[in-house]
C-alpha cells in the first residue's frame, strides 16, 4: 500500500544540514496497521510527512498505492492526496467552524454532491460517537472529541490509507485509549490502511501489527511487534522496551541474587504459557526456582507474560535446567552483572 | 443651541456626507487593493505556499516605503499620479486616489499580521486533503483569519477618517475641513467643538460595531 524506498531528507538550516531521513526504506501492507517509534527528533514526522508529500524527500522513492507519488503533477497529487487521510497531534481544525461544519468543509471544497456530504458527515460523525455535538465548536469540546472530530473529517473522504502523526500524543491515558479503540474499529470495520507514528510504546503494543524502531533518521530495527516486542535486537529497541516493562530490581538486590544462583528472565508468548515450566525444574531438574517479579504484556492480539526467575542449586543442575527451558516455548534471557 | 443648529447644521451635515463619502469609497478601493496584497505577503513569506523572495521583498519594501510617508506629503506627492488616473486633484474624486494609496498597503499590513495568526497546521490539514490553494486561502486562512480582519478594518476606518481632515487642502471638505476652516482659521471654536463631538461619536460607534461583530466571528 505504501513503499517507502531508500528516502532520504536534509533540511537547510542557514549553514548547515540537518539529515532528518537517511535511507529509510519500509513498506506498509495493505490492511495493517504499521507503526514508526522512536523518540523526538528520530525523524519520524518528516518520514510520515513524506508520504502524501507534506515533505518531499531529497532522495529515494515513495509509491502509494502503486502510483510513484514523486512523479505526480500537482492535480494528480491533489487527486491522490484524497485517497490518503491524516490526522495530527495538533487536531488541526477549524476554529470558526462547529463539528458538522469542520467534516463537510473539505468535502464542499472538493465539489462533492450536497447530498453526499450530509450523508457521509452523518454516518462518520456517527461513526466516531460525535452525532449529538454536531453544532458544537472546537473550543467547546475535550481534545479526545476534537481528535475524533479530526477522525471524521479525514474518514469522510472514504481514505484507504489513513496517516497518524502522533495523534494521541497530547491525550491522557483514559482518552488516549478511546481514540485507539476507533483507529482499531476503523482498522478492523472500514479496512483503512493505518500508518501511524509515535513516541509511546503504548500505541504500538495495542493497536500495531509491524513496528519500524527509529533513531537519528534511521530506521533500526523493524518487524512484527511481537517480535519487536519480545526480542529486541538493538540497544536502542531495547532502550524504549525497557522503558515501560524491565523489572527494575535494584543493584544490590541483583548482585545478592546472583551470588546465590542465576538469574533468567522469561518470555512466555501466547499459548505457551500453558505448561508449567518452573514446577517441572523445581521436580526433574532439582533447582529452586523463585519468581523475584512478573507481569503481563497485553498486545494487538497475543498476551506476552514475563518472569524474572531466581535459580538455585547445583551448579551443574542449574546449567541444565537453563538448557531444558531453552528447549520450551519460552523465550530465556540470563540476567549478568 | 437651536440658532447653532440653524447656522450650521446644514454645513455639519455636509460635512458629514463628505467625510462618509470619502472613507467608504476609499475603504473600498483599499481594500480591493489591499486583501490581495495582503495574501501575496503570506504566500510568498518564507515558509509560504508560494515562497518567493524577490515577490515578498518587493511588495514588503514598497508598503514601507509607502507607509514611511505621512499622509499631507502624500497627498501633494501624488498630485500628478491622480491628475492621470481621475482627470482630478480637487473634490472628493481628487483626494479618493491619495487616500487608497495611502490606505491599502496600511490595510495590506494589518491583513497580513491576522491571517497570519491562523494555525499552520491547520492550513497543512487542509493540503493534505488535495484542496488547492486559492481555496485553502478563502475558506481556510481569510475564514479562520475574520475576526482578526474586521477588528484591523476597523483600525484602518478610524485611520481614514482621520485622513480625510486633511482633504480640505485639496478642496474635498469634510468634517475635519469644517473644523479646521471654521474652528481655527475664522476662530470660531464653538464649530471645531461640534466636530470634534461628532467625530468622536462617529469613531466610538464604528469601534463598538467592529467589536461586536469581530467576537459574533471568533466563535469560541
Amino acid at each position: 500500500m505504501i513503499k517507502l524506498q531508500h528516502v532520504s531528507k536534509t533540511f537547510r538550516v542557514g549553514k548547515n544540514r540537518i539529515e532528518a531521513l537517511k535511507d529509510v526504506s519500509l513498506e506498509v501492507h495493505k490492511g495493517e496497521i504499521f507503526g514508526v517509534i522512536g523518540f523526538s527528533g528520530a525523524g519520524k514526522s518528516t518520514l510520515i510527512r513524506c508520504v502524501n508529500l507534506l515533505e518531499r524527500p531529497t532522495s529515494g522513492q515513495v509509491v502509494v498505492d502503486g502510483e510513484n507519488v514523486l512523479q505526480l503533477n500537482k492535480t494528480r497529487l491533489r487527486l491522490l492526496r484524497r485517497k490518503i487521510g491524516m490526522i495530527f497531534q495538533g487536531y488541526n481544525l477549524l476554529e470558526t467552524a462547529n463539528v458538522y461544519e469542520n467534516v463537510a468543509t473539505p468535502l464542499k471544497l472538493e465539489g462533492v454532491p450536497k447530498e453526499e456530504i450530509k450523508a457521509r458527515t452523518e454516518k462518520y460523525l456517527e461513526i466516531v460517537g460525535l452525532s449529538d455535538r454536531k453544532n458544537a465548536f472546537p473550543s467547546q469540546l475535550s481534545g479526545g472529541q476534537k481528535q475524533r472530530v479530526a477522525i471524521a473529517r479525514a474518514l469522510a473522504h472514504e481514505p484507504e490509507v489513513l496517516l497518524s502523526d502522533e495523534a494521541t500524543s497530547a491525550l491522557d491515558p483514559n482518552t488516549t485509549d478511546a481514540i485507539l479503540e476507533l483507529l482499531l474499529k476503523v482498522n478492523k470495520e472500514l479496512g483503512i490502511t493505518i500508518f501511524l507514528i509515535t513516541h509511546e510504546l503504548n500505541v504500538i503494543q495495542r493497536i500495531c501489527d509491524r513496528v519500524a524502531v527509529m533513531e537519528n533518521g534511521r530506521v533500526v530495527e523493524q518487524g512484527t511487534v511481537v517480535d519487536v516486542f519480545t526480542q529486541p535486537q538493538q540497544p536502542m529497541t531495547r532502550r524504549f522496551i525497557s522503558t515501560e516493562s524491565k523489572f527494575q530490581i535494584p543493584e544490590t538486590v541483583k548482585s545478592d541474587l546472583l551470588k546465590s544462583g542465576r538469574l533468567v528472565k522469561l518470555t512466555f508468548i501466547g499459548e505457551s504459557s500453558k505448561d508449567p515450566v518452573l514446577a517441572t525444574l523445581a521436580k526433574q531438574y532439582d533447582v529452586l526456582p523463585s519468581i523475584i517479579a512478573g507481569g503481563i504484556d497485553q498486545l494487538k492480539d497475543q498476551s506476552v507474560g514475563r518472569l524474572l526467575v531466581h535459580l538455585k542449586g547445583d551448579e551443574a543442575k542449574v546449567g541444565t535446567a537453563i538448557d531444558f527451558l531453552h528447549d520450551q516455548d519460552v523465550l530465556v534471557e540470563e540476567v549478568k552483572n | 443651541m437651536a440658532d447653532f443648529i440653524n447656522e450650521w447644521g446644514s454645513a455639519i451635515w455636509e460635512g458629514f456626507i463628505q467625510t462618509t463619502q470619502m472613507t467608504l469609497i476609499s475603504l473600498a478601493f483599499s481594500i480591493l487593493i489591499g486583501l490581495p496584497l495582503g495574501v501575496l505577503l503570506v504566500l510568498t513569506r518564507k515558509g509560504g505556499q508560494w515562497e518567493s523572495v524577490p515577490a515578498f521583498t518587493i511588495v514588503n519594501s514598497l508598503i514601507n516605503v509607502i507607509r514611511s510617508i505621512p499622509f499631507i506629503i502624500l497627498l501633494f506627492f501624488l498630485l500628478p499620479f491622480t491628475k492621470a488616473l481621475v482627470g482630478t486633484t480637487i473634490g472628493v474624486r481628487g483626494v479618493i486616489v491619495p487616500l487608497v494609496v495611502a490606505c491599502a498597503p496600511y490595510i495590506a499590513r494589518l491583513l497580513e499580521t491576522a491571517m497570519l495568526e491562523v494555525s499552520k497546521g491547520v492550513i497543512e490539514a487542509y493540503q493534505s486533503m488535495g484542496i488547492s490553494t486559492p481555496k485553502i486561502i478563502w475558506h481556510v486562512i481569510i475564514r479562520e483569519a475574520r475576526s482578526s480582519i474586521i477588528l484591523g478594518l476597523t483600525i484602518a476606518i478610524i485611520g481614514l477618517i482621520g485622513e480625510t481632515a486633511m482633504a480640505g487642502f485639496v478642496g474635498a471638505g469634510g468634517l475635519g475641513d469644517l473644523a479646521y476652516q471654521f474652528g481655527y482659521v475664522r476662530f470660531q471654536p464653538d464649530v471645531m467643538y461640534a466636530v470634534i463631538i461628532i467625530l468622536i461619536v462617529i469613531v466610538q460607534i464604528i469601534q463598538s460595531i467592529g467589536n461586536v461583530i469581530a467576537r459574533k466571528l471568533k466563535k469560541n
